[in-house]
């Protein structure tokens, strides 16, 4: 058997075997998290090294006691998926009302500081959030938006701004603009052009941005942590968990099931916008 | 024709065809009013930036250098009295060195691992096979979920009396006893790399698969017509190919990497000398209440990377040349 013939052969079977175990690395942890989240913690300590549950032992009283309010001795986690869901839908929203037509000027437009908009992004999203996050603090103590969900939404369409115009302009430039042309030729404003012919052409492209966006607003806790410790009634599902996590007589397996709770609405709308997703994200990266 | 110069707004073509244009008044408001156009639609996206991103980033340099405390946080005005005495106190507080050290390795450990794992990744679902599109959709699971909840189920598995790696270590590796992996010095900051490694590398997965899409396939066909083996395929064609994208992809990690709070915060909370600087500017902030002391300490993390980053940049310039 010459070189080459050895070489394909074995990392055919190399390559099946390093497949198989990407798939337990990335896909176990979130089983056990499942798992764990509907057994009794008696039988977690008694079977720990189990990735299955009997039947019998199924329970869902994990997820009651989360998801109940405080005052009926639950963890309140309905509160806080309120609190989450409406921070990264508004974050969301907000967002692209100000990135769209931001890309679109950076894409379309020539206007004076047109090339330095984007080293300026660049630059800012480099800089570390605990270093945004000290004068923020303070700010907002002084101003009263720290506690407040509106603060907190403020400061994550910062931290999306920067790639969502960076998405959005990659797919605007993508759009012929002949298109345009002919729609300014037909007597629309520019206005009319951005709503009736780039919006609708970029949806898909939109749509990747906002689920981008949705996601960071959802799972981001340092922030959160920083701004709403001390406003019980204002967690979110990121925060809540974590601090939930500090009480001692709190089982692991409720924990697991707050987990789940946090992870679920993620990982399906990862899966329903996959592909939007990838492509959005790496559109002009094989450019090299 | 001279004083318009043709660009995405308005094609020759069209000029070609229309009136000819004036030289004058006329073409110049064309252009400017494009340019206020621009202006006008990128101004909100500047103003939320620099009001919640770039103001900011200055204030904490001016933080750094006044005598502030939660507490007297009202009365103090943007422009104190100016003093280094906040650097002092961070410089001469135990563990300065030992942080940043740990920042380093933490860093460069984060990065690699997650640029080779990545890699490999890459290269393992590059071309088809069924069940490619599930593969490649867990394989990005990792870096889309909540940071809280795989940081929790991480703690969980390694827990020692219930988790279970310690259970099968010892059932199947024949462990004598239950590692603590997350509170004991030897080996609580390898888990944390790991686990940025875990976490980060279907980031790096995402930009070289879409790079290696964009290989031609002739490059490939060719180097195999003249005898090439896979891993000199590899080598000499696909690796020279990945290089740029591999040498961005070492930046921009070892950046996040070197910034990142979440993941020590929540694994460990800076026990067992897994404490990176941004945890440490965390508890000046929040446990000593010390508001300029935790600017210093961010200004100083903020001036090492940018040095690193200078460092790195000047280093692959260098080689390029030579």
């Amino acid at each position: 058997m010459d070189r080459d013939r050895f070489e394909t052969v074995t990392l055919r079977w190399l390559r099946r075997a390093v497949i198989a175990g990407f798939l337990v690395i990335t896909l176990v942890p979130f089983w056990y998290m499942l798992v764990l989240s509907v057994r009794p913690i008696e039988q977690v300590l008694l079977r720990p090294g189990s990735l299955w549950v009997p039947l019998g032992e199924l329970t869902v009283g994990t997820y009651a006691e989360v998801l109940r309010a405080v005052d009926d001795g639950g963890q309140g986690f309905g509160t806080f998926i309120r609190n989450s869901g409406l921070v990264a839908l508004a974050a969301t929203a907000l967002t692209l009302v100000v990135a769209i037509p931001g890309a679109y000027a950076v894409s379309r437009l020539r206007f004076f500081g047109r090339r330095q908009v984007s080293a300026l992004f660049l630059a800012v999203y480099l800089f570390p959030s605990i270093v945004i996050a000290i004068p923020l603090f303070v700010v907002f103590t002084r101003v009263g938006l720290r506690g407040s969900l509106f603060g907190l939404v403020l400061v994550y369409i910062s931290q999306t701004l920067p790639v969502s115009v960076y998405m959005l302009k990659n797919y605007f430039e993508t759009i012929p603009i002949s298109l345009e042309e002919s729609a300014a030729i037909d007597g629309a404003g520019r206005l009319g052009i951005i709503r009736r012919v780039s919006l609708p052409l970029a949806a898909p492209s939109i749509m990747a941005v906002a689920l981008y966006d949705f996601m960071i607003a959802w799972n981001e806790y340092l922030f959160a942590l920083l701004f709403l410790v001390d406003k019980p009634d204002r967690w979110t599902v990121s925060l809540g968990l974590s601090l939930l996590a500090d009480g001692v007589e709190v089982p692991k397996t409720v924990l697991m099931a707050g987990s789940v709770i946090l992870t679920l609405p993620i990982v399906l709308l990862f899966f329903a916008g996959e592909r939007l997703l990838t492509e959005g994200l790496t559109s002009g990266a094989e450019k090299g | 024709m001279t004083t318009t110069a043709p660009g995405p707004g308005h094609s020759p073509a069209r000029e070609r065809t229309g009136r000819p244009a004036r030289p004058g008044r006329r073409p110049l408001t064309l252009r400017r009013r494009e340019s206020r156009a621009g202006l006008a639609l990128v101004a909100p996206t500047l103003l939320v930036v620099l009001a919640v991103v770039g103001v900011p980033i200055v204030w904490t340099v001016l933080l750094a250098f006044q005598r502030v405390r939660l507490a007297t946080l009202r009365k103090t005005g943007l422009f104190g009295e100016f003093t280094l005495d906040n650097l002092d106190r961070v410089v001469h507080t135990p563990g300065f060195a030992g942080t940043l050290g740990t920042t380093v390795l933490y860093s460069i450990g984060g990065t690699t691992g997650s640029i080779l794992i990545g890699l490999v990744a890459a290269l393992v679902v590059r071309r088809p096979f069924r069940g490619r599109t599930l593969v490649r959709a867990s394989m990005l699971l990792p870096y889309v979920a909540p940071v809280v909840a795989v940081a929790f189920v991480w703690q969980v598995m390694l827990d020692p009396q219930l988790g279970i790696v310690n259970d099968w270590g010892q059932r199947f590796l024949g462990w004598d006893a239950p590692v603590p992996f997350l509170s004991q010095d030897s080996t609580a900051l390898w888990t944390v790399i790991a686990f940025e490694a875990w976490r980060y590398f279907p980031f790096a997965f995402l930009f070289l698969l879409a790079r290696l899409q964009a290989v031609p396939g002739e490059l490939e066909e060719a180097a195999r017509v003249d005898g090439a083996t896979p891993t000199q395929r590899f080598r000499h064609i696909l690796l020279p190919q990945l290089m740029p994208v591999i040498a961005l992809l070492g930046v921009l990690r070892f950046i996040m990497t070197f910034n990142k709070f979440d993941d020590v915060y929540l694994l460990t909370g800076g026990a067992a000398g897994t404490e990176v600087v941004s945890v440490r500017v965390y508890q000046f902030l929040t446990a000593r209440t010390d508001v300029g002391a935790a600017a210093a300490q961010a200004v100083v993390l903020a001036v090492v990377l940018l040095a690193f980053v200078a460092l790195y940049l000047r280093f692959f310039a260098g080689r390029e040349e030579s």
